[in-house]
């Protein structure tokens, strides 16, 4: 599109209202972002006219003519979207099967993870490395505890009920918290002068990559117990959770490794040269300066990390989307799959932008601190 | 006679067929000054880089303080340590503020409290005439500036030498002066320092010795009067004619 500043003199006139009045501004910068040629006004018009389609085929359907409350399908009258299907089901999907009487076990995990986030994300909280830990440690062994129970008079809750929402953020969070330490411990590896480390990191990142995750699942659900002790069945959710941690490790670790390659090797040498063993200098100097080159890289992997969560439908999880699925095949609520994938959509869509919209103030906050 | 600080005994180097380094002997008493030049591809950056274990050489031994330096040796943390380091191309840690880049090692290495070694690290800074920028970063700062944060980052390891290595080649001339008249002041203080450089005013100033190179050898070393009057190899001369417009 046209800018002003490519524009030919004389064209970008400013508007002839003061330029500091709100409506001489604004008048201003319709005529130079949108109206600045008959060329630029068609194509605003063009998209408008889309966004605008868009919004007129999906507002009345989810909004206007919605059904808001109702026990089955049948009391959707209206031409609109039934949300009494999700409304009906909502605590189902937040929590699976897991017994509606131990819930507050499941509200207790999600108010530990909310309070890890806040206190990992706002740049204001001081003890980051506190919260690092907390994330790593406390986070995952307390949500066990409190979620699988079996003592201090808690009753054990099997791991096969545990579903929906709140599967979806164990199955996310474990995953994109350990992704990616694992992630640059492969990258190291892959890079070591120690040839058996280096052809096991290679190896594993290439199968990683190579096959489907899909596979992975089903190999590890069919093959493992071949390998356990007869009569012993690999738990599907501590399969899942380690495969997916180690599936997108292999990721993060090419990643990683590139933001290392773009590491000067000045850098390595004054570290040396300081007296830095490998360890001290990786931890210090190499590290915190190429994970902060592939933030978006990093970022993107754990994008569609938290998209891969749902592939664990075929070990028999009951994650946010499979639990929607078996929802719409209810017989009262035959015919709601445009409501139950309109809310997967949107849920996992939120967290995903949520993602990124935290990366990139990572990356500002980066930027300020070099000002490079 | 004093035991030699740092001694290098029929050192040789190769990189594949290339001979880098030829039969290298030099000993440095504490407290000297060596400059060492020739001209590039002579092996002088090799051999400084050496003495800290950047590089390995494959004959001789090369000493600190008579502890023997190998690239392998899990002494050779404890070694680097003691043996200071400035890089043509300076080498800050551009995630750290100025002051970090000081209190790194010091407080990951030597266990000193932060406290204790941002004091020291401001001291260093101000005699390094940069005091006032500690909290910036080294993107901010001009070329001559980093270097003399550089400088001051070796000396914060309280270094028992100092190995300069083209500290001002990569520099635009207008800051080669603030950061030769840094070294001029720590060579005044006693430091024992090898310095690679091309600058002959600094190497008349404060240099005990020059050590002269040319493929990958010693050629002569003398004092600086004797090596600019008289040098005793046609190598010398001509090198000097060219330095010395």
């Amino acid at each position: 599109m046209t800018d002003a500043a490519t524009l030919p003199a004389g064209r970008a006139r400013p508007s002839s209202a003061s330029p500091n009045a709100p409506l001489g501004r604004i008048v201003s910068w319709l005529r130079r972002r949108i109206f600045a040629s008959w060329r630029d006004a068609a194509l605003s018009f063009a998209v408008a006219a889309v966004l605008g389609g868009i919004a007129w085929a999906i507002v009345p359907w989810a909004l206007f003519d919605a059904t808001w409350s109702g026990a089955s399908r049948a009391d959707c009258t209206g031409t609109g979207a039934c949300w009494a299907f999700v409304t009906a089901k909502a605590s189902q999907f937040v929590y699976g099967f897991y017994p509606p009487a131990e819930r507050w076990r499941a509200n207790i995990a999600f108010a530990l993870l909310v309070v890890g986030l806040i206190w990992l994300m706002v740049p204001r909280l001081p003890g980051k490395r506190h919260a690092a830990l907390f994330m790593m440690v406390v986070l995952p062994v307390a949500t066990f505890l409190l979620l699988h129970g079996g003592f201090g008079g808690l009753a054990v809750v099997p791991s096969d009920q545990w579903g929906g929402l709140l599967l979806t953020m164990i199955l996310a969070v474990s995953g994109i918290t350990f992704s990616l330490p694992f992630g640059v411990l492969f990258a190291l590896g892959r890079r070591s002068r120690m040839p058996l480390i280096r052809w096991f990191c290679i190896g594993f990142i290439e199968f990683c990559r190579g096959v489907p995750f899909l596979t992975v699942l089903f190999m590890a659900i069919v093959m493992l117990p071949f390998f356990l002790p007869s009569g012993t069945k690999p738990d599907p959710l501590a399969l899942a959770v380690v495969g997916i941690i180690f599936y997108e490790a292999a990721y993060m670790a090419e990643v990683v490794r590139g933001g290392l390659q773009a590491l000067p090797k000045g850098q390595y040498e004054a570290a040396m040269a300081i007296g830095f063993g490998y360890w001290r200098t990786m931890l210090h100097i190499i590290l915190p300066q190429a994970v902060r080159k592939v933030v978006p890289g990093v970022v993107n992997t754990t994008i569609s990390l938290l998209k891969n969560t749902t592939l664990v439908m075929v070990v028999g999880l009951f994650d946010l989307l499979n639990i929607v699925s078996a929802g719409v095949s209810d017989p009262l609520w035959a015919g709601s799959q445009a409501e139950g994938y309109f809310i997967v959509g949107l849920v996992f869509w939120l967290m995903s932008f949520g993602l990124s919209c935290y990366s990139r103030a990572i990356e500002a906050g980066f930027a300020r601190a070099e000002r490079s | 006679m004093e035991n030699p600080l740092i001694r290098l005994a029929g050192v040789n180097k190769w990189y594949s067929q290339f001979h880098v380094l030829r039969d290298i002997d030099l000993e440095v008493k504490p407290g000297e000054r060596i400059v060492v030049c020739g001209p590039s591809g002579s092996g002088k950056s090799t051999m400084i880089r050496c003495i800290n274990g950047l590089e390995a050489y494959e004959q001789g031994l090369i000493t600190v303080a008579g502890e023997p330096v190998a690239q392998d040796d899990d002494r050779i943390e404890a070694i680097r340590q003691r043996v200071g380091m400035v890089f043509q191309n300076f080498n800050l840690f551009p995630h750290l503020s100025i002051l970090d880049n000081l209190t790194l090692g010091p407080i990951k290495l030597k266990r000193v409290p932060r406290v204790a070694a941002e004091a020291r690290a401001m001291e260093l800074l101000e005699r390094v005439h940069i005091g006032h920028q500690a909290r910036k970063f080294p993107n901010q700062l001009s070329g001559g500036q980093q270097q003399r944060v550089a400088i001051a980052r070796a000396l914060a390891m309280e270094p028992q030498v100092m190995l300069f290595d083209e500290p001002t080649s990569a520099l635009d001339p207008e800051m080669v002066k603030e950061v030769l008249d840094v070294m001029i002041e720590l060579a005044g203080t006693g430091m024992t320092m090898i310095c690679v450089t091309h600058e002959m005013g600094f190497a008349r100033a404060v240099a005990d010795r020059v050590v002269f190179m040319a493929d990958g050898a010693i050629a002569e070393i003398g004092t600086p009067d004797s090596f600019f009057e008289a040098p005793r190899t046609e190598r010398a001369r001509q090198f000097i004619q060219q330095v010395i417009h």
